[in-house]
């Protein structure tokens, strides 16, 4: 209740404001949609000219390499995929790809940022070390594990003296999957922790030492409060990442034993049939999703995003 | 580049203007060169499959037969046919002028055509391409009545076999009425396997489709309908194929069948199990090389034989798979004209004569076979010849592509096809996949 009345008096405060701009005021804003205006034409033209055209593409049934054969309709694409198995085997595998490489993540990503943020000797060493994944190209990385877990050249199967065939199985070819996104993307989620984690003033620290608070009371009433946004955003962007692989499984199984995620689906029906109809009507519901995905966050926070700059 | 470096290091003001200085160099030194090669002799881009350097040997003959009129550069596709095709089409459908000459997998001809990226041949420059050409790849050259492909080489498969099994099982492979049935008993009897290629990809779908011509039908009724063509598996014909494959899978083939390519049948085919295969020709120098090698016996490579592939029906003729390469003309081509030159020299007789003896890939000319050099190197060079002339080519339809896929998702795996559902799952699955009413 306290937060909705907050919030209309905000939004009251706000259109009176409005109603009382000073000369000044309006000639600012002014000045402010000029210097925002070559980067929304920008934007226009390679992000929503592109989004509007697989829109429209996705209203036809249409191969690239049988132009006649076009014929407009309307939204029987998305009914052909909405109701189509393969279309939820690959969103179901992505989720889980998605949840549990982001729950993973986030747990050794905190601890990372907790040892980058703390550490005092070799501070430049420690953090470079555990950068480094992240400055591997992702095709290399996923080749690097598919040797590596390879069934007969590769240390695995040679270490845990297993005789397994990694990549002919659904489950296990996920698990190496998994393994090699969170080895790859750790770094960036306890990067942008460590930039969260500098943020939460000492002093607070200090005071619930003082009042006599454990490490474990410090940790989820002070330091994590005082970081949801930096949370949020970690999670948000490692979230829409993870959703949309594609190079990892394009390397390691390239789709087989159900392993496909929703962008290898994608780019199947659009470059490797050419059926850019259905194709594109597969990027638009890959983008609602994208947006769905942020939506979620971003009420699910109740943050601001412009507040993660700490204004 | 060390070299210049080190000044600049040491004499640290200097660095930014003298970096510039150096790009703009070296830039410049690139434009000129490459302006001053095109300026002379026009460079054609053949687009090849990978092989064994076998087509680049012919760019260079080719290039010095042209006489300074153009130059063949040779630019290496990915390894697989799929990937081929891919990256040709990505670049045909961005008007990509740099694709002159393509090699190009004969099933993808319709395709390529109906789009529009081939450079059709006029009357005049076909004749010499197609002449002495074998009735198989001819009939992959042409679409719409128009030749807009020349023959490069042609591919077959034969039943290959090993002697002593055959005896064993007390049967001839080589007589004119082996079916289906009889290798399968035979190799029964002996407890050996029938290796062919089961694995989820095109070389399945090379198997399905020679059963189901075998048996006198054809997997599309109408394949030059395009999208409105009317798939005719379930049929008598395509009952009994698929009554075939799962004879083979449950019976006689190899525990790893659902994911054997050719290599894994040939690999099965010379061990201690092997008894027949159905598989392309270059089998036998594999084979030969193995020996070399030392990683197979002389004895098991004098084992091996060879016949026509097997009936369906022991009164009609089997209808042996026809693969192979044609040579395409980019319809964005800057230089059309000397491309067609260049096809004339690649395809004509000498160099497919080379070709077969360099690479184990049979030519598409029925002189080729005639040739004293290829007759000692490939002991069954008339078999060769007769399949590929009589081969029946896959369905030559411009959504060849998923016409495969979506028999193959069918069909896959081979153990788990019945007869009396999986050829009909199939016409409806590729009704569907074409009219874009489900996803492949």
């Amino acid at each position: 209740m306290a937060a909705t009345t907050t919030a209309g008096t905000a939004v009251a405060d706000r259109r009176v404001g409005r109603a009382r701009l000073s000369d000044r005021a309006r000639g600012e804003q002014r000045l402010g949609w000029m210097l925002v205006a070559p980067a929304v034409a920008v934007m226009l033209l390679v992000t929503a000219y592109p989004l509007g055209r697989a829109v429209w593409l996705s209203l036809y049934s249409y191969r690239l390499t049988d132009p006649e054969g076009r014929e407009f309709v309307g939204l029987r694409n998305y009914g052909v995929v909405l109701t189509d198995g393969l279309w939820w085997q690959t969103v179901f595998t992505t989720v889980v790809i998605t949840v549990v490489t982001v729950a993973i993540e986030l747990v050794i990503g905190f601890a990372f940022a907790m040892v980058m943020h703390r550490i005092v000797v070799g501070r430049g060493l420690v953090r470079t070390s555990i950068l480094i994944p992240y400055g591997i190209i992702t095709v290399v990385a996923a080749y690097a594990w598919q040797y590596a877990f390879a069934l007969d050249s590769g240390f695995v199967n040679e270490w845990f003296g297993l005789d397994r065939s990694w990549f002919a199985g659904r489950w296990s070819a996920l698990f190496v999957i998994i393994m090699a996104e969170v080895w790859k993307t750790t770094p960036f989620i306890s990067l942008l922790l460590l930039a969260g984690l500098a943020q939460v003033p000492e002093d607070l620290q200090e005071a619930a030492k003082v009042d006599g608070a454990t490490n474990w009371q410090r940790f989820t009433r002070v330091t994590v409060p005082n970081m949801k946004a930096a949370i949020m955003v970690a999670l948000l962007f490692r979230t829409l990442d993870a959703y949309r692989i594609f190079d990892t499984i394009f390397i390691m199984t390239g789709g087989a034993e159900k392993t496909e995620s929703v962008s290898f689906l994608t780019y199947r029906q659009t470059i490797t049939r050419t059926a850019l109809g259905l194709g594109s009507a597969l990027s638009v519901l890959l983008f609602l999703s994208v947006v769905l995905i942020a939506f979620i966050y971003l009420k699910g926070f109740r943050t601001d995003l412009s507040r993660v700059r700490g204004e | 580049m060390r070299e210049a470096a080190r000044p600049g290091g040491r004499r640290r003001p200097d660095r930014p203007r003298l970096l510039p200085a150096a790009l703009a160099l070296a830039l410049g030194a690139g434009l000129v060169a490459c302006g001053g090669a095109e300026g002379s002799t026009p460079t054609l881009t053949w687009y090849t499959n990978p092989d064994n350097g076998g087509q680049a040997a012919l760019a260079e003959k080719c290039t010095e037969e042209a006489d300074g009129r153009y130059r063949i550069e040779v630019s290496q596709l990915p390894a697989d046919a799929d990937s081929q095709r891919e990256q040709l089409v990505r670049r045909l459908a961005a008007n990509d002028s740099s694709i002159d000459i393509m090699s190009l997998d004969v099933v993808f001809v319709p395709e390529f055509a109906e789009a529009g990226f081939l450079r059709p041949f006029t009357d005049e420059e076909a004749r010499p391409l197609v002449e002495d050409v074998l009735d198989g790849p001819l009939e992959t050259t042409e679409w719409e009545g128009e030749v807009v492909a020349a023959p490069f080489w042609a591919n077959t498969q034969l039943l290959w076999y090993r002697r002593s099994v055959a005896e064993e099982a007390g049967i001839d492979p080589a007589a004119e009425d082996v079916t289906w049935d009889d290798v399968i008993d035979a190799a029964v009897a002996t407890g050996t396997t029938v290796e062919v290629t089961g694995a989820r990809y095109e070389g399945y779908m090379v198997w399905i489709t020679t059963l189901v011509a075998s048996a006198g039908g054809e997997v599309l009724e109408d394949a030059d309908a395009g999208r409105d063509a009317q798939p005719n598996l379930d049929s008598p014909a395509g009952r009994r194929a698929a009554e075939i494959i799962r004879r083979v899978a449950r019976e006689a083939a190899n525990p790893e069948l659902s994911t054997a390519i050719e290599e894994n049948a040939r690999a099965g085919f010379q061990s201690d199990r092997g008894g027949f295969m159905v598989n392309w020709p270059y089998v036998y120098q594999a084979a030969q090389s193995a020996v070399d090698e030392g990683s197979l016996d002389q004895a098991v490579f004098d084992d091996i034989a060879w016949a026509r592939v097997p009936r369906v029906d022991p009164d009609r003729e089997s209808a042996p798979p026809l693969g192979g390469i044609d040579l395409g003309i980019g319809a964005f081509s800057d230089h059309p004209d000397l491309a067609v030159d260049a096809v004339a020299c690649i395809t004509d007789l000498e160099s497919q004569v080379e070709y077969m003896l360099a690479e184990g890939n049979p030519g598409a000319r029925a002189a080729v076979y005639d040739d004293p050099e290829v007759r000692e190197a490939f002991p069954m060079a008339d078999l060769i010849r007769d399949s590929i002339d009589t081969a029946v080519p896959r369905p030559r339809s411009s959504y060849y592509p998923d016409i495969s896929a979506a028999t193959v998702r069918e069909f896959h795996p081979p153990r788990s096809v019945d007869p009396e559902s999986t050829p009909a799952d199939a016409d409806r699955l590729i009704v569907d996949v074409l009219q874009d009413r489900e996803l492949l």
